[in-house]
This record gives C-alpha cells, sequence and structure tokens, in this order.
C-alpha cells in the first residue's frame, strides 16, 4: 500500500495575498518565576575561570630537515687481467705458457689478421685526413652581447662541528684544480677559539664531499699560500703569529715552521712568496707593524725585517701585495690605518724602504692587488669604497661611492684587464666590469647570508672561490663575457686609466698651485704692514708720478714747437 | 704465428703508431710493443671500456653491434678493434697527423 498525500491548488491562487493572519494582543500563556529556595540547594557558584578566545586562524611554524649524505666515489682497478685460476699472472713463465698456447690457436691467427686491416684502414684514413682538423682559427667569438651572469658549482663546508671563518684561499698553480683554503676565527677573543678546530684543508674541487688533504698547523691559519713554481709547497701563517710550511707529499704536518720569539707577535694576515731566484722565499705581514722575508729552507729565523713606520706612527700590515711585473723588489703594504705604504726591499735604511704612503681608506685596506695587465695601476679595498690608483700619484685615480656593506675582499680577473672582483660583509659578491660601466658593477650576486671573507679567482679567469664568515666555500663559474677579454678591451682600459691619471694628476698641479697661492695670501695677512705704505714711499710714488707728467708735458711742448 | 708478428710488425710501421697491444678477451695482453707497464694499463682499462660500449650498443638497438671503437684526446688517438675473443689496440699519436 502507497501513502500518498495530494495537495492541489488552482494555478490561479498561486501568489496571492493571503488572507488568514489577523493581528491579535500579546496573550500570556505559563509563568515560570524565580524560585529562591531552589538557588541554594541545586545551584553551586562556579569559580572565576579565564577563557581566552583567539579570532584569527591558529598557525604554527615546523621544520624538517633531512639528514644530509655525504658520498664517496670508491672504485676497484684490476689491472692484471682474468688469468684462469691455476696462473699465477705474477709467474712469468706461467704467464708466458699461457700466452704460448694461445698464440697458437688458429681462431687467434685469424681474428688478429682481420682486425689487422681494420686498424690499419683507420691508421691510414687518420693519416690521411685530420677529421678534426680547426677550420677558421683565429676567429673570436663575440661574447660582449651575452648578459653576464655566474652560477655555483659547489660548495665546501668546514667539515667541524664549530664553523670557522674562510680567512684565505688559494688554487693550485697548476690548472687550479685544487683549493686550499684557511680556517681561523678572527674575531679577538673568540668564546669559540678553545672547542675550534685547528685544521685547515685542501679540497679536489670536483669532490666538495671529502677534502684531499688535511693541514694540521700549530695554531689556526690566517693565510695560506700555493707557492707558484713548485706547486706541492705552501706557505702559511698562523693566528699566533708562527710561519709554517707544508710539502703536501709530505702530509699534514708541517715541514718546518719558525721559532715563536722570532715571528710575527700578532696574526699573520699576509703570505706571498717572492719571485726570485729560489722558489723558497716568502714575505708576510702582520698587525704587530712588521715585515718579515723568510726562506723555508732555513725557517729558524726571518732573513730580513722592515718596521712599517711612517711619520713616527708603526702601521700594522693587512695585506700585502707583491709581483713581478711591478719590480722585484719592490712591495706594497696595506695597513689597518687604511694607508697603502709602497716599499722597495733594496732600501738601505728603514726610512729608505718605504716610498710614497698613499691615504684614502677610512678603514683598515684589506685587499691590494695590481692590475696584471698594467702593473703600474693597483686597486685597493677598505672601509665601504674600492679604489684605482696609479703608483706615481697620492691620490686614487678612481674612488667608488660608498656601499652599504663593508668591503672585505677584492682580486683583479686574471683574463680580463677591466673586470675584478668584491666581496662585502652582507654575503653579496660585486662583479665590476669597468670596461662596462663604472658607477656600479656589472653583476651582484648574493651568495651567503653571512659576510664574504676572501675571494680568489683561478688563473682561467673563469672559476671564482669565495670563502664566507661562516666556513663556507663557494665554488662559482662566471660566463664567457665576464672571462674572456674582448676586442679592443685592452687599449681602452688602458685609455680610461692613463685619462683618468692625467686628469688626477692635472688635479694634484691645479690645488698645489693654489695651496701656494693660498699660502702667500695667508702670510701677506699674517703681516698687515707689508702692504701698509709708509710716507716716504707714498711721497716717492707721488714724485715719480709729478715727474713722468712734467716729463710728458715737455714732449708735447717741443713737439707743438717743431710744427 | 709469424704471420700475427708480421702484421703486428705492419701496424707499427705506420707513421704516427706509437705501439700495439692484443688482448683477449678477460683483459690478458697476449702480444704488446709496448713497455709492460702501459701495456697492463692499456688492458686493463680499455677491456672493460670495451665491455661497456659494447653492451651500451647492444642495449640501444639488440640487432646492432660494436665494431669499432676510436678514442681521441689531446695527445693520442687510441684505435680499438673489438673481435669476440680478442682485441686488437692500436695508439697512435695525435700531433704528428698532417704534419708532413
Amino acid at each position: 500500500m502507497e501513502i500518498v498525500y495530494v495537495y492541489q491548488k488552482s494555478r490561479r491562487e498561486f501568489g496571492r495575498p493571503t488572507t488568514q493572519f489577523i493581528d491579535r494582543p500579546a496573550e500570556l500563556l505559563d509563568e515560570f518565576a524565580p524560585d529562591p529556595s531552589i538557588k541554594d540547594t541545586q545551584y553551586e557558584l562556579r569559580n572565576p575561570t579565564h577563557l581566552d578566545v583567539q579570532a584569527i586562524p591558529e598557525m604554527s611554524e615546523h621544520d624538517v630537515n633531512t639528514e644530509s649524505f655525504s658520498y664517496a666515489s670508491v672504485g676497484m682497478l684490476h689491472a692484471e687481467g682474468g688469468w684462469p685460476k691455476d696462473i699465477d699472472w705474477a709467474e712469468k713463465d706461467q704467464t708466458a705458457r699461457f700466452r704460448k698456447k694461445v698464440e697458437k690457436d688458429e681462431e687467434y691467427i685469424r681474428e688478429v689478421k682481420a682486425l689487422a686491416d681494420v686498424v690499419e684502414h683507420h691508421i691510414k684514413q687518420n693519416n690521411a685526413i685530420d677529421i678534426y682538423e680547426e677550420y677558421f682559427t683565429g676567429e673570436h667569438a663575440d661574447h660582449s652581447s651575452e648578459a653576464p651572469s655566474a652560477k655555483t658549482l659547489s660548495v665546501f663546508k668546514d667539515p667541524n662541528p664549530v664553523k670557522r671563518t674562510v680567512s684565505s684561499l688559494s688554487f693550485h698553480p697548476d690548472g687550479g684544480r685544487k683549493i686550499a683554503v684557511a680556517f681561523s676565527l678572527l674575531q679577538f677573543q673568540d668564546e669559540r677559539a678553545d672547542s675550534a678546530s685547528n685544521q685547515s684543508y685542501i679540497w679536489a674541487v670536483d669532490n666538495p664531499n671529502q677534502p684531499e688533504l688535511e693541514i694540521n698547523p700549530q695554531s689556526k691559519l690566517v693565510c695560506l699560500e700555493y707557492n707558484s713554481k713548485d706547486a706541492f709547497l705552501l706557505a702559511g701563517g698562523c693566528y699566533n703569529g708562527l710561519i709554517s710550511y707544508w710539502d703536501t707529499r709530505r702530509g699534514s704536518e708541517p715541514v718546518e715552521s719558525s721559532l715563536i720569539e722570532k715571528s710575527h707577535r700578532d696574526p699573520v694576515y699576509s703570505i706571498v712568496w717572492l719571485q726570485g731566484k729560489t722558489a723558497y722565499e716568502c714575505a708576510s705581514t702582520s698587525t704587530d707593524g712588521q715585515v718579515l722575508w723568510w726562506d723555508i729552507r732555513k725557517l729558524g729565523e726571518p732573513t730580513e725585517s722592515l718596521e712599517l713606520i711612517s711619520g713616527d706612527v708603526t702601521m700594522g700590515g693587512v695585506s700585502l701585495e707583491y709581483s713581478a711585473a711591478g719590480g722585484p723588489t719592490k712591495f706594497m703594504v696595506g695597513t689597518e690605518q687604511g694607508t697603502i705604504l709602497m716599499c722597495n726591499r733594496k732600501g738601505k735604511s728603514a726610512q729608505d724602504k718605504i716610498g710614497t704612503v698613499y691615504s684614502g681608506h677610512h678603514g683598515p685596506t684589506y685587499a691590494l692587488q695590481r692590475n696584471p695587465f698594467f702593473p703600474k695601476y693597483f686597486l685597493s679595498i677598505g672601509d665601504w669604497r674600492h679604489m684605482l690608483w696609479s703608483e706615481e700619484l697620492r691620490t686614487p685615480i678612481m674612488t667608488s661611492a660608498y656601499h652599504s656593506a663593508y668591503l672585505l675582499s677584492a682580486c683583479w680577473s686574471p683574463t680580463r684587464p677591466a673586470v675584478f672582483f668584491s666581496s662585502k660583509m652582507d654575503g653579496t659578491l660585486d662583479i665590476w666590469d669597468l670596461f662596462y660601466k663604472v658607477n656600479e658593477p656589472t653583476l651582484t650576486l648574493q651568495v651567503d647570508d653571512d659576510g664574504l671573507q676572501a675571494v680568489r679567482v683561478q688563473e682561467g679567469g673563469v672559476i671564482l672561490a669565495t670563502g664566507s664568515v661562516d666556513g663556507s666555500v663557494y665554488l662559482m663559474e662566471l660566463c664567457n663575457s665576464l672571462a674572456v677579454q674582448q676586442p679592443q678591451e685592452k687599449q681602452s682600459m688602458q685609455q680610461m686609466l692613463d685619462r683618468e691619471f692625467k686628469k688626477e694628476k692635472n688635479l694634484e698641479a691645479r690645488a698645489k698651485e693654489l695651496a701656494k697661492k693660498a699660502a702667500k695670501e695667508s702670510e701677506a695677512q699674517r703681516d698687515p704692514t707689508a702692504l701698509q705704505p709708509t710716507d716716504e714711499a707714498l711721497k716717492a710714488v707721488e714724485q715719480e708720478f709729478y715727474d713722468t707728467i712734467a716729463e710728458y708735458e715737455q714732449k708735447e711742448l717741443e713737439a707743438n714747437r717743431k710744427d | 704465428m709469424a704471420d700475427v708478428e708480421e702484421t703486428l710488425k705492419r701496424i707499427s710501421s705506420h707513421k704516427g703508431v706509437i705501439g700495439a697491444l692484443i688482448v683477449n678477451a678477460q683483459g690478458i695482453p697476449i702480444r704488446s710493443t709496448l713497455s709492460d707497464e702501459d701495456t697492463f694499463a692499456h688492458a686493463a682499462l680499455i677491456t672493460q671500456l670495451v665491455a661497456k660500449a659494447r653492451r651500451m650498443v647492444v642495449d640501444l638497438d639488440k640487432d646492432d653491434e660494436l665494431t669499432f671503437l676510436r678514442i681521441r684526446s689531446n695527445k693520442h688517438e687510441i684505435l680499438v678493434a673489438p673481435d669476440k675473443e680478442y682485441l686488437l689496440i692500436c695508439v697512435q699519436s695525435a700531433q704528428t697527423q698532417m704534419d708532413a
């Protein structure tokens, strides 16, 4: 049985106003009055309660960091070949017997003959046509239209739990396949100093997982430098002032170290190998105000020393520049006081050795380098600016604007005369291409969140390494337009440097002239009587004036008479 | 046997040829005109490479077969002729080519 209810309404009734509702007064149906008697028995007072009500959606943050795995490649090489198990491959007569047996094999003779024909064909082919011949030699691709770019290839991290600052980087001089990284804590009396390791490392650039060699200095290394002539040797300067050298063939321990009483008294901030008759000489500088020369074959005491005194102030050296192109005995020291000292090792006295003093920076001159193409000109960084100098002028020929962050390191590109790199405290790396523009960097890269303490370029000019304060070394690859010299670049860079040099020289001459004039004026003002005419002088001038007039009148009279 | 000797001699007599060696499928050098050290190194490394290359060619196309291998480097060209049982390896200098 189906329950059906049919509701029927005619179409015309739809939507009609209803007539069934009417107004009527309010009517009380029932009433419950409060009953005080129940209040005490059935109700209980509740303790005051705090209730928080949050109107916005609640959120929380979670971090998940997957465990990082380091990989190592392991290989195995069987050089001896798969000999049958009853033959000892090291036994000459057994192997010879085996070979003889093979050589008698018919199959062997047939196969070798067939193979020989094929190989011979290819040898002849190789000798007939050089299929690898390079056409159009001498043509150069123009990379100038490419947008400048750089990419990070790999990151080398300080393997120790306490992450130390990358204080210096040095590429292996033979192709740059290895990089030596010095780790130290540069903060004075850093609280982590005791717990941190002293080790520095050498990495192969293609294996960031595992350092190739650990270097164990007596104290943390502040600088570490490959010897360009003998690539097995490295010289390093320690935080406690010692100089040590390593031979990578002899392992992690220093071959020899200097004696503490004959060394620097402050951290060794910079060390350079000298280009002399031998490959064993180096020079170092430190904030104790000394430059010391060493022969690593006898590190007992320095071969020479120089106190960095200018005027009566002792300067602390923080950077050292030496290049054979600039002169074999010349070197420059960047000081904590912001000045740059041009020194000559061959000077007779200490005064003689320190030549020109270039001042310009407000803070320590952390980096100093001659342009590899124009050794007369050099780059320095300090405070928030970089400056370009000429050896012959005491004022910089080009000065940058103040950057937002402090500059920590800089170096020139070895392949392009107009390109240099500078690293800053805010973790950015600036790439400057002076050929393109001088007022701002061509490319700025945010490499790390921490400051970048060191920057170095491989000799090919393509691979760049920069090390941060928190112990990471970034290996970066630059695009071709930043690494390959552009046509006309060298000439135009030369022109620009010469032009700026002339301009600055003229300005200096003008400034000198003005200074001379001002000095004269001020001298005159200081002695007011010098300009105050005396009575006799006045009379003499007056007399002279009347004499001239009288003479003139006389002449006029004579002329009139003649007419 | 004399034939083999003669073929090797013939190959070695070509311009720019530094040496030739015959290696069996197990990587054992049978005959060689190179020094012992070089022979071992070439035999060990090239046998492995050939095995890999042979496999690769077949994997790409199962009806195909590796017939020859040229390895070009800055200094040399290594010519490798593989067969079922033996390899003939010839090292040719890359520089002397076309110099004459």
